[in-house]
C-alpha cells in the first residue's frame, strides 16, 4: 500500500510565545521547533499499516528551508522518501495550504494519506479535510483507531458522549488522534540511514489566501488569584467565594 | 439580501446546547452586518429540531432532511449545506466547535472557497465585516482573522457565547431535500453511547479534574466522582493520569485532550502544565487543590486551597451536598 503523511513543523509545546515585529506571527528567535506532535501519530501510523502490508511512506511537508529537519526525524524513523514543497515566507491560510498539498500529493498516487488532528501552532483541525475534499476522497477526522483490508479503512473516533465507527472506502484521508498508537523514537541505525536518503523539493503551486491574520496578540493575564487558605479548615470560605464573589454556584 | 447561515446542531430532533449559542450569536450580529439570519438543521429529525429555533429569536429556518443525511456521513452534511450556502448566498455561516464542525469546517471550506477560523472565542463587526478572535499556539496567543472571500465560516468554542432566550417567536421552517452525496463517502457503521447520563465535558458547565496528585486510580475515583456528581460536573483528567491508564482518553483536558471552558474547573493535584493549561484557561472560574503552593495552577486560578486532596476533597463534597 502506498501511504502519505502530512507533516508540519511547529514551535515545541513548551514555548514561550513572543509575538514578533510585525504584529502577526511569532518571534522565532530562541523558540524550539519540533515535528507536530499529532503528525507523530501520523507517521507511527503509516510505518505500521506499510509494515503490515508491504507498503512505502513518503512524507511531505509544505514550509521553509528550516522544515527539512522534521522531514529527516520522520525519515529516521523509517519513513521511505520525503518531499519537501517549499514555501516563499509569505503567510498561508488553511485552504491556501491544503491546495498546495493537494498538488503535491496527487501525482504520487497513495491508497492512504494521512494527517495529524491539527497542528499545534494555527490549531485549525482543517488541512486534512480540506486535501481529502480537493482530491475527491472519503476522510474521518480524530482517529483513534484504524484497520485496512480489503479495499476499506475502518474507522474508530470519539465524539461528544459516544464512539462512532466508519468504513471508508480507500483511497481515503484520515486524521490521527493521541490514542491511536505510540510513535516510536528514531534509533541511531535510522538516523543514519535517514542522513543518505534524498529529499525531494518541489516548488509549491500558486494558492491564494482568503483570510489574513490582523493582529497577533498575548491573552489578557488572568487577575492574581487568591489563596483562601490551606487544607479543609479553607472549604467553608471556598464556597462562599464561589457563591457571593464569583457566582459560580 | 445578506445572509447568516447559523447551524443549529441537533440530534434526533432536539437541539444541542451550543445551537443556542450559535443562533443567538447570529442574532447578535445580524444588525450590524446588515443581514438576516437563517437557522439551519440537519439529518433525522432536522425539522423538528429547526422549530425550536425561535426560543433564541431566529425567525426563519431550513430543515435539511432526506436519504443521503438520515445516517451521517462528513461528506453528505457538508456537500447538502455548502448547496444551501450557496443557494442563499449566504455571506456569513457559523456553527459549533463540536465533533462535527471538526469533520465539516474544512470540507465546507473547499466546497465554499473561504478558508474558515476554527475554534473561534469572540466575533466582532469592523467596518461591516467580520472579524474572528482565536486562540492560537494552544492558547498562548490570541489571532484577529480577517476574512476575505465571498463567505465568512467561523466555528465557535462551546460554552463562550451566550444563548439568548427570547419569548414569543415563531419559527418558519422550510424542510428541503438533501443534494445528492458525492461519490465517495464514509458511512457510520455504529455509534456507541459512552458514559450514558454522565455530563459530557465539552459542554459542561463545571468539571472536576484530577491529576498524578490522586496518586492511583482508586483514589481518583473515590475522591473526584462523588464531588462531580455533588456539583453535577463533568470529570476530567490530566495527561499524566491518561497516560498511566487510570482514566479513559476522553475524559483529558489539555492540548492533545480537550479544550473545555465550563463556568467552574475544579483543578485537584494537577500542576498546570502549559499544556494543561492550554486546554482550560478559558474557563470562567478556577478554583485549584494542590499541596504545593508553588504549584504553576496557582498562576491561574482564580481560587486555590493549598492542602492534600485526601483532606480537602471529601471535605468540599460534603459541604458541597449541605448547601442544597
Ligand atoms: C506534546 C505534549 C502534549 C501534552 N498534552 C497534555 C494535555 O493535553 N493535557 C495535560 O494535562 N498534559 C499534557 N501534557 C503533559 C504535561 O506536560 C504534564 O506532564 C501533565 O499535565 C502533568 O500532569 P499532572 O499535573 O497530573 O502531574 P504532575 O505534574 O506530576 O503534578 C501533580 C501535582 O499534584 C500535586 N500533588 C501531589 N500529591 C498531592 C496531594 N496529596 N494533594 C494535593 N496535591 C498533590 C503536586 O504538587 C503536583 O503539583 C503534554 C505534554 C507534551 C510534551
Ligand atoms: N504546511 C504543512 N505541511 C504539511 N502538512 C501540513 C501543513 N499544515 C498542516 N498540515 C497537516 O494538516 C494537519 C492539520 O493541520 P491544521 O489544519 O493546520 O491544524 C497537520 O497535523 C498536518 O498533518
Amino acid at each position: 500500500m502506498k501511504i502519505t503523511v502530512c507533516v508540519k513543523r511547529v514551535p515545541s509545546t513548551t514555548a514561550r510565545i513572543k509575538i514578533g515585529a510585525d504584529g502577526r506571527s511569532i518571534d522565532e528567535t530562541g523558540v524550539e521547533f519540533v515535528l507536530n506532535p499529532y503528525d507523530e501519530f501520523a507517521v507511527e501510523e503509516a510505518l505500521r499499516q506499510a509494515e503490515r502490508s508491504g507498503g512505502s511512506v513518503t512524507v511531505i511537508t509544505f514550509g521553509g528551508e528550516a522544515a527539512g529537519k522534521e522531514l529527516r526525524t520522520c525519515l529516521a524513523m523509517g519513513a521511505h522518501d520525503a518531499v519537501h514543497v517549499t514555501a516563499d515566507g509569505s503567510a498561508r491560510d488553511a485552504l491556501a495550504t491544503a491546495k498546495i498539498l493537494a498538488a503535491a500529493i496527487q501525482p504520487t498516487a497513495p491508497e492512504l494519506v494521512l494527517f495529524g488532528r491539527q497542528a499545534m501552532d494555527g490549531d485549525q483541525g482543517q488541512v486534512g479535510l480540506m486535501v481529502a475534499t480537493l482530491l475527491g476522497m472519503a476522510a474521518l477526522p480524530d482517529v483513534v483507531k484504524l484497520e485496512i483490508a480489503g479495499g476499506t479503512a475502518k474507522a474508530e473516533r470519539e465524539i461528544e458522549g459516544a464512539i462512532e465507527r466508519f468504513e471508508l472506502p480507500l483511497p481515503c484521508v484520515i486524521t490521527c488522534n493521541k490514542g491511536l498508537n505510540e510513535p516510536r523514537l528514531p534509533n541511531m541505525k535510522g538516523i543514519m540511514a535517514a542522513k543518505k536518503k534524498t529529499i525531494a523539493v518541489v516548488a509549491a503551486c500558486a494558492a491564494a489566501t482568503t483570510t489574513t491574520v490582523a493582529a497577533l496578540e498575548l491573552p489578557p493575564e488572568r487577575a492574581a488569584g487568591k489563596i483562601v487558605g490551606e487544607g479543609a479548615a479553607a472549604v467553608p470560605a471556598l464556597l462562599r467565594l464561589l457563591r457571593d464573589e464569583a457566582h459560580a454556584l | 439580501m445578506a445572509f447568516i447561515l447559523a447551524l443549529a446542531e441537533q440530534d434526533g430532533g432536539k437541539l444541542k446546547k451550543v445551537a443556542g449559542e450559535v443562533a443567538s450569536e447570529a442574532v447578535r450580529l445580524s444588525s450590524a452586518l446588515g443581514a438576516s439570519v437563517i437557522g439551519v438543521t440537519i439529518g433525522a429529525g432536522a425539522a423538528t429540531a429547526a422549530a425550536q429555533l425561535g426560543e433564541f429569536g431566529v425567525g426563519e429556518a431550513i430543515a435539511i432532511e432526506g436519504a443521503s443525511v438520515a445516517t451521517y456521513s462528513g461528506e453528505s452534511f457538508a456537500a447538502a449545506l455548502a448547496a444551501v450556502a450557496k443557494e442563499k448566498g449566504a455571506t456569513v455561516m457559523l456553527l459549533g466547535a463540536t465533533s462535527l464542525a471538526r469533520d465539516l469546517l474544512g470540507r465546507l471550506g473547499v466546497l465554499l472557497d473561504s478558508s474558515p477560523a476554527a475554534d473561534c472565542v469572540a466575533l466582532k463587526v469592523e467596518a461591516g465585516k467580520l472579524n474572528a478572535r482565536r486562540p492560537v499556539y494552544a492558547g498562548k496567543a490570541l489571532q484577529n482573522v480577517s476574512f476575505g472571500g465571498a463567505v465568512a465560516i467561523a466555528s465557535l468554542r462551546p460554552n463562550v457565547f451566550a444563548a439568548t432566550k427570547v419569548q414569543g417567536k415563531t419559527t418558519t421552517v422550510a424542510t428541503i431535500a438533501a443534494t445528492a452525496p458525492p461519490a465517495r463517502c464514509g458511512r457510520l457503521i455504529e455509534r456507541v453511547a459512552t458514559g450514558a447520563g454522565r455530563v459530557e465535558l465539552t459542554e459542561a458547565e463545571r468539571i472536576v479534574s484530577g491529576g498524578r496528585g490522586l496518586k492511583n486510580p482508586e483514589t481518583f475515583a473515590k475522591l473526584i466522582e462523588p464531588l462531580a456528581t455533588a456539583l453535577g460536573a463533568a470529570v476530567g483528567a490530566s495527561r499524566a493520569v491518561v497516560d498511566a491508564g487510570w482514566r479513559p482518553h476522553g475524559e483529558q483536558v489539555g492540548q492533545t485532550g480537550k479544550t473545555v471552558a465550563p463556568k467552574l474547573y475544579f483543578a485537584c493535584g494537577i500542576s498546570g502544565a502549559i499544556q494543561h493549561l492550554a486546554g482550560m484557561r478559558t474557563s470562567k472560574t478556577i478554583v485549584a487543590i494542590n499541596k504545593d503552593k508553588e504549584a504553576p495552577i496557582f498562576k491561574v486560578a482564580d481560587y486555590g486551597i493549598v492542602g492534600d486532596v485526601e483532606e480537602v476533597l471529601p471535605a468540599l463534597t460534603e459541604a458541597v451536598k449541605g448547601m442544597k
